[in-house]
């Protein structure tokens, strides 16, 4: 009896959480009506459901789109002889792939040349990004899209072993997000390589950004729905020989990001910098600096507040700094500027890596730069404020890339 | 289309014209509207008659002070309430239809397929929510068929200033549906609200009075876009940009994150309408300028650039324009030209 009344539960359990069979949806790429097959198993797939990519090229004319919540869109590989999303020929959309559901699972395919971002999702929590390239295959140029891999509103965001090139804005871009972490990734030849914007909660390790304008960006923005970013941390990072010219459209606030920046942070609270590898960034290996630009958001806060970088090996730096006045500033310091670059501008920056800091003594970000009176600082005074706890993400996301 | 609506006031007169004979009018397959089945031929929904893209004299017609523009199609659209049920007037001028409704857009050229529509949109309002479905009508004109992914046509079409334009226009999928008509994520109607809805002349105050719960708060205030008399160029500026921008430029629309809002309850001199706004995410679509809308200097306002762009990656709105819209730019050029410069 005592066995029966265990048993019973388990079963009845057991009903409840077997979902209806999860269907596997694939679609070949040399198909007639490829493009529609694709778009079409995008809007039928059911939550569950895994819509596999089959080898081979996709030539789209449109943008592809996914709203179906728990889907896994997995491809045979990012390379030659993998799936191959190529919107070269693209006519209309943003972007190339547009996720606008929950829990859904990237893996193992590439998009190529889109006309504008790469792949957007939006609104969608638990997202994972995950063995992807994101690619225009011509290299820097301004045409290129905005950002490759771009999560925008959206909580819970992993970003695993991908690799990112050419995007004219940020090859991997989050924004307006929480509780995010971008690891493992290689980003290069962009303008930003990785970029968090407005955005809280973050951990940025593990990834290689080189040959970038500007190898990690932790930016804050007036005048967006979510703003004040912060707990920011980006540690064990590759930033190397960032070096390309900034290929932005002007305008867009990266567009002012100088060539050889290998760690831009603007206007956030609390970031840590650490355990780092830097080396050949012309114009700083950590540049701090505060929004500099006039705004009428009065709740906008302006300046880097609480911004720790500690324990990084530098390298080569600062040896062709690309901003107004950069090389005279260079030739009064012997050549090359220290690796460290603050404007100024903020409160609790503390810098305790054995290296050189240069600030520009601009306290206010109202004062014109031409005003700068740069002189060596010491930052290593201060009292750090407590570590940042790492980023935890729910344990269905951690699984799918196991 | 202009023949479909001819042959629809015929067949109207005609039917007025026979009232000795009672007959009944059709109506559309209420148990396909409220239903769960995505029909794969539109004809299952019983919206038009038979063989035909001649709309049901059941449905009613309504028209829009200003309209989308969508390269300029002539759009035909109906909606469909079944009986003994009514649309809600929301304060804020939002129509609410009930369940069982149904909203129904033809789109096609006077000078392509001799005026028959080329699509068919559907918007059902079913117990789950509203549901969105584009189809293609048939090369026979007799039945139009589902197209979940979308599909583009190509058409060759003249604009009303007498050019040519040949065009791989595109009929939406079901998401790009929704890219539009979306609030926080959930499927919704975007064209019909109190202050741009226009019922055909002929609905009576009785008609009204079953159909709608509050009628007399249906007053279409806005202006017409393209119509001088009916409001200053700023208002129908503004009127455009509700129309053609606000159902993703607002704070629970596609472009929420842009902080770019459009909607015709806006306040139009602030940084959050575009005036001194600096591009966020929009790549090459910024065209080099700092800001969406340079007071005085249309040609330094990005909003402009992308209004007046085909390119994918710089066009404004990202979806449903694969021309460019001369006539609303100039609009929005004579806008921005008049606002005195200011120092941003």
């Amino acid at each position: 009896m005592r066995f029966h009344y265990l048993a019973l539960p388990l079963v009845a359990a057991l009903m409840v959480a077997v979902p209806t069979q999860a269907r596997t949806i694939k679609i070949e790429a040399g198909a007639a009506d490829a493009n529609e097959k694709l778009q079409e198993a995008l809007i039928v797939a059911q939550p569950g459901d895994v819509v596999e990519l089959g080898a081979g090229t996709w030539h789209l004319t449109d943008g592809l789109s996914l709203d179906v919540a728990n889907v896994t869109i997995r491809g045979a590989g990012t390379g030659e002889g993998g799936s191959i999303l190529d919107f070269t020929g693209q006519q209309g959309a943003g972007e190339g792939l547009l996720v606008t559901s929950d829990d859904v699972f990237l893996t193992n395919f590439a998009v190529l040349n889109s006309k504008g971002d790469g792949i957007k999702s939006k609104g969608a929590d638990r997202i994972v990004y995950h063995k992807l390239r994101v690619e225009w295959t011509a290299g820097p140029k301004e045409t290129n899209g905005a950002y490759g891999i771009y999560p925008v509103e959206s909580s819970d965001v992993l970003i695993d072993s991908v690799y990112v090139r050419g995007a004219s804005d940020a090859g991997i871009y989050v924004g307006q997000s929480k509780n995010i972490v971008v690891r493992d990734s290689i980003a290069t030849e962009n303008v930003a390589g990785i970029e968090i914007e407005n955005s809280y909660d973050a951990d940025v390790h593990d990834n290689i950004a080189t040959k970038n304008t500007g190898g990690i960006l932790v930016f804050d923005l007036p005048s967006l729905p979510m703003q004040g970013g912060h707990n920011v941390r980006v540690f064990d990072n590759d930033v190397n020989d960032n070096s390309t010219p900034n290929f932005a459209p002007k305008g867009n606030i990266v567009a002012s990001v100088p060539t050889g920046t290998g760690v831009l942070i603007m206007a956030n609270r609390h970031v840590e910098i650490f355990d780092n590898d830097f080396d050949q960034n012309g114009t700083a290996n950590v540049m701090i600096v505060g929004y500099r630009y006039e705004h009428k958001d009065p709740k906008y806060q302006p300046l880097p507040r609480q911004i720790v970088v500690r324990d990084n090996v530098h390298g080569k730096a600062g040896y062709a700094p690309a901003f107004d006045g950069g090389t005279q500033i260079a030739a009064a310091f012997g050549g090359a500027i220290p690796p460290v670059l603050w404007d100024g501008a903020g409160e609790d920056v503390i810098v305790l890596d054995k290296v050189g800091v240069l600030s520009l003594n601009l306290p206010d970000v109202a004062t014109p730069r031409d005003q700068a009176k740069p002189a060596p600082a010491d930052l290593s005074k201060g009292t750090p404020p407590a570590a940042l706890p790492g980023i935890t993400l729910p344990e269905a996301m951690e699984a799918k890339v196991k | 289309m202009k023949r479909v609506f001819a042959a629809l006031a015929a067949a109207l007169l005609c039917a007025s014209g026979s009232s000795a004979v009672v007959v009944p009018v059709p109506e559309p397959d209420q148990s396909v509207i409220e239903g769960s089945v995505l029909p794969p031929k539109l004809s299952a929904f019983r919206l038009f008659w038979p063989d035909s893209s001649q709309p049901l004299e059941s449905l009613t017609p309504y028209t829009l002070r200003t309209a989308l523009f969508s390269d300029y199609t002539e759009k035909h659209r109906m909606f469909w309430i079944p009986k003994g049920r009514k649309a809600s007037v929301a304060a804020d001028g939002g129509i609410a239809f009930p369940v069982g409704s149904i909203i129904v857009k033809s789109f096609g050229w006077p000078d392509v397929n001799g005026g028959r529509p080329v699509e068919t949109r559907l918007l059902i309002h079913r117990a789950e929510g509203w549901v969105a479905l584009p189809y293609i009508w048939d090369a026979d004109g007799k039945d139009a068929t589902l197209a979940l992914g979308g599909r583009r046509v190509a058409v060759s079409f003249k604009s009303p200033d007498g050019e040519t334009h040949d065009i791989r226009y595109a009929v939406p999928n079901k998401n790009q549906c929704k890219e539009c008509h979306s609030l926080s994520g959930e499927i919704v109607p975007i064209g019909p609200k109190a202050r741009n809805f226009v019922l055909p002349a002929g609905a009576t105050d009785y008609w009204r009075g079953i159909t709608f719960d509050k009628p007399a708060a249906l007053k279409p205030v806005m202006p017409q876009w393209d119509d001088p008399k009916s409001g200053s160029v700023a208002d129908r500026a503004r009127a455009y940009l509700d129309v053609n921008c606000a159902h993703c430029h607002n704070p629970a629309g596609s472009a929420s994150n842009s902080g770019l809002f459009l909607r015709w309850t806006d306040d139009p001199t602030t940084v959050n309408y575009g005036i001194g706004k600096r591009p966020t995410a929009a790549g090459r679509g910024s065209g080099g300028m700092d800001f969406a809308i340079a007071p005085g200097d249309p040609d330094h306002s990005y909003m402009i650039y992308r209004l007046e762009s085909t390119d994918a990656g710089i066009a404004m709105p990202e979806v449903g324009r694969s021309t460019v819209h001369k006539e609303g730019a100039a609009l929005l050029r004579q806008w921005i030209a008049e606002m005195p410069k200011a120092s941003h």
